[in-house]
């Protein structure tokens, strides 16, 4: 029997040979990961009504990254429950400060193909990057998965995505991801499974790749997938299993693209599928770029701003969070970040900030933002009269620099 | 119970702000809906129903969101699809979440009555009945029992 990567995933984790697309089935969980915001402050209470302990401490890894760093009581907090229930109840791996929990997972070796994870949080889908299961989940969820070790599932299809060809420069994965959406809706992954294939994908660095799975949460798909292979490997710097599709799986959709055809892409606000090419907002003038989150700030992201913004000078404020410190020092140490310095960007700190609404920087009444994160929902990043546009580093950067929303292209010749 | 009507995509942003996520579920309820329907949480009863078109409940994973309509009364969410996500969350809290194909047929203020049992809607107003697509049946127990932690409790009492 054909299965695709995702069946083949879920198979494993339930202990069966094949599964069927649309049946029930208990998966044994083998990563669970939390962060300060649904994780530790949320689950230690219903652990203690319970009585219960954590099934295996040591599949389980608390990042916080909402929270920080903390500017009330309320956020210290919640900082502090963090660190006092990792220590209570024996968590295997805890990672403070470090950055945003989607890209220090992977960056400290706790992903590799084949595995089945759950995260508690939305953005989970990013692992399938990885070629692991890998979804979002709710803090009572995490709890049973605590307790359990188990969690059930309704197999999904599979969508594939496939992209011929290769993205012309000055073109990224945020724009494959707000295309997709903007073709398809925030509904049409139907909460099954977005797989992206093709050669214009397996040509995309890791950190690319996570960009794709990442905003498969936006799709509203369970997860994203994407088949191993030496660039894994690279990544991981470790010999990986190959985990991929069998050619003639059945697939709910199968949609082909050529990638080289595609454009910047920018989503207006309220909704990343609010989407259209980046020459149709010349006309909009935010008064803030960001280049922030899991989404659009790792050292790849940081590299595409960078290649913008060398020798210019940003005209508006231009506020750049990098997604984890490990990747800030890797920016700084190659100059990425002396380049972003010196067109004029204000250092944040490593954790999620604007993007999920948290933190000292929210966006004022009337604001007019770019932004190089998932979600520009009203009232998302602050105000609810604040209106968010996103788009790729790229072309973040290259509106920083135009005082108006700006093809990174033109820039980059 | 009256039916509160919104649209397609309502996002979790929008049902329970990020910016009030610090605090506990009794503070983030009053601001629940207050970017698009700012009366919400003051006027909404003990027993409504929020009515929704497509993908109810997209974007984060908290849990704060279901929480928040469960904490002001809502008995139910009638949606013609739902986000995966939030349809989890909101069973895992023991909050009824029906998919309906003819959720739209419900206008807003109408009085509405939702069996989740036996996925039946009661339009009070029009006088329509409106079948729902069942909770699954692994799931409806947890719900009968108020949500997944009572559930457990329940399980693991009884396996001491």
């Amino acid at each position: 029997m054909q299965q695709t990567l995702a069946q083949k995933l879920v198979a494993r984790a339930a202990d069966r040979s094949t599964v069927t697309p649309g049946e029930i089935v208990t998966c044994k969980v083998d990563l669970a990961m939390m962060h300060d915001s649904g994780g530790p402050r949320r689950v230690k209470p219903m652990l203690e009504r319970l009585g219960a302990r954590v099934w295996d401490p040591s599949k389980v890894v608390v990042i916080t990254d909402h929270y920080l760093p903390a500017y009330d009581d309320e956020s210290r907090r919640i900082i502090r429950i963090a660190h006092d229930w990792v220590r209570e109840a024996g968590i295997g791996h805890f990672y403070d400060a470090q950055g945003i929990c989607h890209v220090v997972l992977p960056e400290r070796g706790h992903l590799r193909p084949g595995l089945f994870a759950v995260g508690g949080d939305s953005h989970s889908p990013t692992g399938g990057a990885f070629a692991a299961y890998m979804f979002g989940i709710g803090a009572t969820e995490m709890l049973g998965v605590l307790v359990t070790g188990e969690i059930w599932l309704k197999v999904p299809h599979t969508i594939a995505m496939e992209f011929d060809g290769a993205l012309a420069p000055g073109v990224s994965a945020k724009d494959v991801m707000l295309f997709l959406i903007g073709r398809f809706g925030m509904d049409a992954g139907q909460y099954q499974a977005v797989e992206y294939r093709g050669p214009a994908i397996r040509a995309l660095p890791m950190q690319e790749r996570m960009t794709l799975c990442n905003m498969a949460a936006e799709l509203g798909a369970q997860t994203g997938l994407i088949a191993s292979d030496e660039v894994t490997a690279d990544f991981l710097k470790r010999g990986v299993e190959v985990w991929e599709s069998d050619s003639d799986a059945p697939l709910l959709a199968h949609h082909r693209f050529d990638a080289a055809a595609l454009a910047p892409q920018v989503a207006a606000p309220h909704s990343p599928a609010n989407t259209r090419p980046v020459t149709d907002f010349r006309e909009v003038k935010p008064q803030l770029a960001y280049i922030g989150a899991c989404t659009g700030a790792k050292l790849e992201d940081l590299r595409m701003a960078a290649k913008v913004l060398e020798g210019r000078k940003a005209r508006m404020r231009l506020l750049v969070a990098p997604a984890s410190l490990r990747d800030q020092h890797a920016a700084e140490a190659e100059g990425t970040l002396g380049i972003l310095r010196a067109a004029g960007a204000e250092l944040l700190p490593n954790a999620c900030g604007i993007c999920a609404g948290y933190g000292e920087h929210l966006l004022p009444e009337n604001a007019v933002a770019i932004s190089s994160t998932a979600r520009n929902f009203k009232g998302r990043m602050g105000a609810p009269s604040s209106q968010v546009y996103l788009a790729s580093p790229y072309t973040v950067a290259a509106t920083a620099v135009a005082g108006r929303i700006a093809d990174p292209r033109e820039l980059l010749q | 119970m009256r039916a509160w009507l919104f649209g397609d995509n309502v996002d979790t942003d929008v049902i329970a702000p990020g910016r009030y996520m610090k605090f506990g579920v009794e503070e983030i309820a009053p601001h629940c809906f207050e970017s698009v329907l700012p009366a919400f949480a003051a006027t909404v009863q003990a027993g409504d129903v929020v009515v929704a078109g497509r993908n109810f409940g997209a974007g984060s994973s908290r849990e704060q969101a279901p929480a928040a309509l469960k904490h002001l009364g809502i008995a139910a969410i009638v949606a013609e699809s739902f986000a995966g996500l939030f349809y989890r969350n909101a069973l895992n809290l023991g909050l009824p979440a029906l998919v309906c194909a003819d959720a739209k047929r419900i206008r807003d203020g109408d009085a509405i009555e939702v069996d989740a049992q036996a996925g039946r809607i009661a339009n009070h107003t029009t006088g329509e009945t409106l079948a729902c697509e069942a909770i699954p049946a692994h799931l409806m127990e947890m719900v009968r029992d108020g949500g997944l932690l009572p559930h457990l409790e329940k399980r693991l009492g009884r396996s001491r």
